[in-house]
């Protein structure tokens, strides 16, 4: 049997050349990529700003219009009704009251009783209602989770590499969450709490081409004294090239399949980790690895002074 | 390389078959297959999160002006009680204005008695040497109790701790259900019940203070007065439940629902649902002396500050049981029964995060779930065959084997899987060949460099494990901070991350390594085709 070769063998690209053009172009796309995040804001789900939703499937096909004015009659905020593929299943978002942190739910009681009776044989498939306390709570929890694990990350690479690997490491993790940021804040997707999840997984994720790389970086540092540094950057991509396509395609592939056949609830947290590795994979290459040439790392960087001197009086 | 003791093999052997047997149950459940499991090997079972199951979540908090409301009337009650011990000491106009409770004495040569009974009443908190609540004279004949800062804090924790069991008896009287009930930073309580049917009406089971008491009815009270919210010296006004009027009421407890020992939903003559209740001896024996003294007079049975009704005395009653009219459904006298049998909530409950699925739409996720994951792996089988021949096959199974171990691992920890954590579960496998992608990789790259066979293979493993030791322990590293910071759901995802992480190194590094192994060392290949 013939066995598939992505990266065919001797595979000899030289990324580095690139590296300038790309740090360009990833500052670019960072820098719209957030303010866009800030200016336009993102659309954040009632976990994080509280509210209401419940969702409905009804017995008889109902109009969106329809149903948006009816609930708006109950006089419990705008609704924003949302048909979930069919014309017999909406979730009906509402605004959180003003008021005791009680009234929140007190509207979905209040659905929960009434949608019934407009609309007979109207089942209420699900209710949640998260009061502004709360969700305060779970957005901060959520902030100090996702910068706890960057932080976190590149410590352990600080410690397993050094310092400069470390920066990189921290650097790369900033540069795929403000992508990913930027990518939910563009298409409008919901950012809930299963979203933050993905954020944290993508923290490990995304930072698993780079983790690899590094370790290379790191072999050939050793096996290579005397090689340039740029070269060598090239040599342990190129080296590692393989292995980043096969695991990110195998990871896309699987996440792929759940994006287009899984449960709709899991969506956002589905396409935030595909899209994370899909940009981890580009930033290991153009952010990690460039990064240690910016940070001075050399070929003899990383040698005790007693080996240096031996590597310096050695002959090639 | 090739060494592998046999033992390692058994080992090996072990872990997995043990790892399967503990999977089945879980992978039979809801199955018609599932009775066919014998009885005397393991039966752990994962559990399935609510959004799978369907049930309700909720999170409640202590509503904080009704806790200090109910610490002053049960502290006005023990004031009272207390002071009738002694009858020398005369009190009037008994206030509970501005969160403090005070009181007159009449005779200022009493005072100090008044202050000393007073003093035996509070308690000293732990620690702090303060006591719960301060007592003090003010114009030398009121008498004044403050409740201190720690004193609050002490009673809300206390109540808390009664709250959470309260909650559990209401929502699961005869304790068989799988429900959670936890108290949660002080002043909440997180309750979790799988498969609700009705989420409102498990709300009002648990909004309910269910505070019952009996008391006489005052009948100076002029109309007038009463429409203005007044009522004589030592009585109160409190609304009909209905909502047509109010009325006033002694202050004095005739007896309180404390003193139950049994609430029943039941019907009066007239075939209305009512509720049936008996009181404990000393309630009996209480309400028997009131109602003596009390012939032809009427009486309220107030819950919640609310009166259901007011019936007139006809005849003293003395069995220790009485009935209570309202207007009742059954359902409603049932639930009614069921709070009052579990004893009042010490503090009213507001219900501060909601998320409730039906088990339909839990049975749906789990579908779609289930198909997204058998087909993910199928895929990925198929495209580490195609790539790397007979290493994919061990990569293959070694997935699989993976597979079953975190199921195993799940069940034999009673771990809960949540539709998030079926993502976890599709990402595992996705990622889970990272590591014989590394070893794989690292052996094509060795013998393009001319390494012999096993030197290669060698190599291969040798080399790949520190970037999967490192890469894994970044994903650990994030999983842990989302289990400890993340809720429901989320750490269901992070607990499916974590028993990945170690279950595809095992069987990715160990378990396809002695594959290979033992695959050398049976066939003795020349090359490799890799």
């Amino acid at each position: 049997m013939k066995l598939l070769k992505l990266v065919p063998d001797h595979t000899n690209l030289d990324f580095m050349r690139w590296r300038n053009v790309a740090l360009v172009l990833s500052l670019i796309a960072t820098i719209i990529s957030v303010g866009y995040t800030i200016y336009h804001g993102l659309n954040l789900g009632i976990d994080f700003v509280g509210g209401q939703v419940v969702r409905v499937e009804f017995a008889k096909p109902v109009h969106i219009d329809d149903l948006r004015t009816r609930v708006d009659q109950l006089g419990v905020g705008e609704a924003v009704p949302q048909s979930l593929g069919n014309d017999r299943t909406y979730q009906i978002r509402l605004p959180k009251p003003t008021g005791a942190d009680s009234a929140s739910n007190q509207i979905v009681s209040k659905l929960r009783t009434t949608i019934p009776q407009i609309y007979p044989g109207a089942r209420v498939d699900a209710g949640e209602s998260v009061s502004g306390k709360v969700s305060e709570e779970l957005a901060q929890n959520s902030a100090i989770a996702i910068a706890l694990a960057m932080i976190g990350i590149a410590i352990y690479i600080w410690v397993r590499f050094e310092w400069q690997f470390g920066v990189g490491a921290l650097l790369t993790l900033a540069h795929d969450i403000a992508m990913t940021l930027g990518f939910f804040a563009f298409t409008r997707l919901q950012v809930d709490l299963n979203v933050v999840a993905a954020f944290l997984t993508i923290v490990g994720y995304s930072l698993n081409d780079t983790v690899v790389i590094y370790d290379r970086i790191r072999e050939n540092l050793r096996k290579y004294r005397k090689m340039a540094i740029l070269p060598l950057l090239n040599l342990s991509l190129n080296e590692t090239l393989a292995r980043t396509v096969v695991t990110s395609l195998t990871v896309m592939i699987a996440l792929g399949i759940l994006m287009a056949i899984g449960p709709q609830v899991i969506f956002g947290l589905a396409i935030a980790i595909f899209l994370g590795v899909l940009i981890g994979t580009y930033s290991s290459i153009y952010i990690s690895a460039p990064v240690l040439v910016w940070l001075g790392v050399e070929p003899d960087s990383f040698l005790k002074p007693e080996e240096k001197e031996e590597a310096e009086v050695q002959p090639v | 390389m090739l060494e592998f003791p046999r033992w390692k093999v058994w080992l090996i052997g072990i872990v997995i078959a043990i790892g399967v047997i503990l999977s089945i149950p879980s992978l039979l459940a809801g199955t018609p297959a599932a009775g066919s499991w014998p009885k005397w090997l393991p039966q752990y079972k994962i559990s399935l999160g609510l959004d799978l199951a369907g049930g309700s979540h909720l999170l409640l908090e202590a509503d904080a002006q009704d806790a200090q409301k109910q610490r002053l009337q049960a502290m006005e009650d023990s004031v009272a009680t207390e002071l009738r011990r002694d009858p020398r000491i005369d009190i009037g106009d008994i206030s509970t204005a501005g969160g403090r409770l005070s009181f007159l004495v009449r005779d200022a040569t009493k005072v100090d008695a008044a202050v000393e009974r007073m003093r035996g009443l509070t308690k000293p908190l732990a620690l702090t040497g303060n006591r719960d609540w301060d007592v003090s004279v003010v114009d030398s004949t009121r008498v004044v109790l403050t409740p201190t800062a720690n004193g609050s804090v002490q009673a809300l924790k206390d109540a808390m701790g009664v709250a959470r069991d309260v909650v559990r008896r209401r929502i699961d009287p005869s304790g068989t259900k799988e429900i959670t009930v936890l108290t949660e930073g002080g002043n909440r309580i997180l309750v979790e019940v799988p498969g609700v049917e009705d989420p409102e009406a498990l709300k009002k089971l648990i909004g309910q203070t269910a505070r019952l008491e009996f008391k006489l009815v005052d009948q100076s009270a002029n109309p007038a007065d009463l429409q203005q919210g007044r009522a004589p010296p030592g009585s109160q006004v409190l609304p009909l439940a209905d909502g047509t009027g109010a009325m006033a009421v002694k202050r004095r407890v005739m007896v309180s629902g404390d003193q139950l020992t049994d609430a029943k939903q039941s019907f009066d003559q007239d075939g209305r649902p009512n509720i049936d209740i008996t009181f404990n001896t000393a309630g009996a024996r209480r309400f028997g002396r009131v109602t003596q003294e009390n012939v032809n007079k009427p009486f309220a049975i107030i819950l919640d500050d609310k009166i259901l009704s007011a019936p007139n005395i006809n005849e003293p009653i003395l069995g220790g049981r009485a009935q209570i009219n309202g207007n009742f459904t059954v359902q409603s006298a049932h639930d009614l029964a069921v709070s009052l049998a579990s004893g009042k909530l010490p503090v009213k409950l507001n219900v501060i995060e909601e998320r409730t699925i039906s088990a339909e739409l839990g049975q749906d996720s789990i579908h779609k779930g289930v198909i997204a994951s058998v087909i993910s792996v199928f895929a990925v089988i198929v495209f580490m065959l195609v790539t790397y021949g007979r290493f994919g096959v061990y990569a293959n199974i070694a997935l699989v084997v993976n597979a079953f171990l975190i199921l195993g691992i799940m069940a034999m920890f009673n771990a809960t899987l949540t539709l998030p954590g079926i993502a976890g579960f599709i990402l595992t496998i996705g990622a889970a060949v990272d590591a014989n992608v590394l070893i794989n990789e690292r052996i094509r790259e060795e013998i393009r460099r001319g390494r012999r066979l096993i030197d290669a293979v060698e190599t291969g493993y040798h080399e790949a494990f520190r970037a999967i030791f490192d890469a894994n322990v970044t994903h650990v590293i994030s999983a842990a901070i989302m289990a400890y910071f993340g809720s429901g759901p989320v750490r269901g995802f992070a607990v499916v991350l974590l028993i990945g992480v170690v279950t595809s190194v095992f069987t990715a590094v160990y378990f396809t390594r002695m594959l290979v192994a033992l695959w050398i060392r049976r066939a003795r290949p020349r090359e490799l085709h890799i």
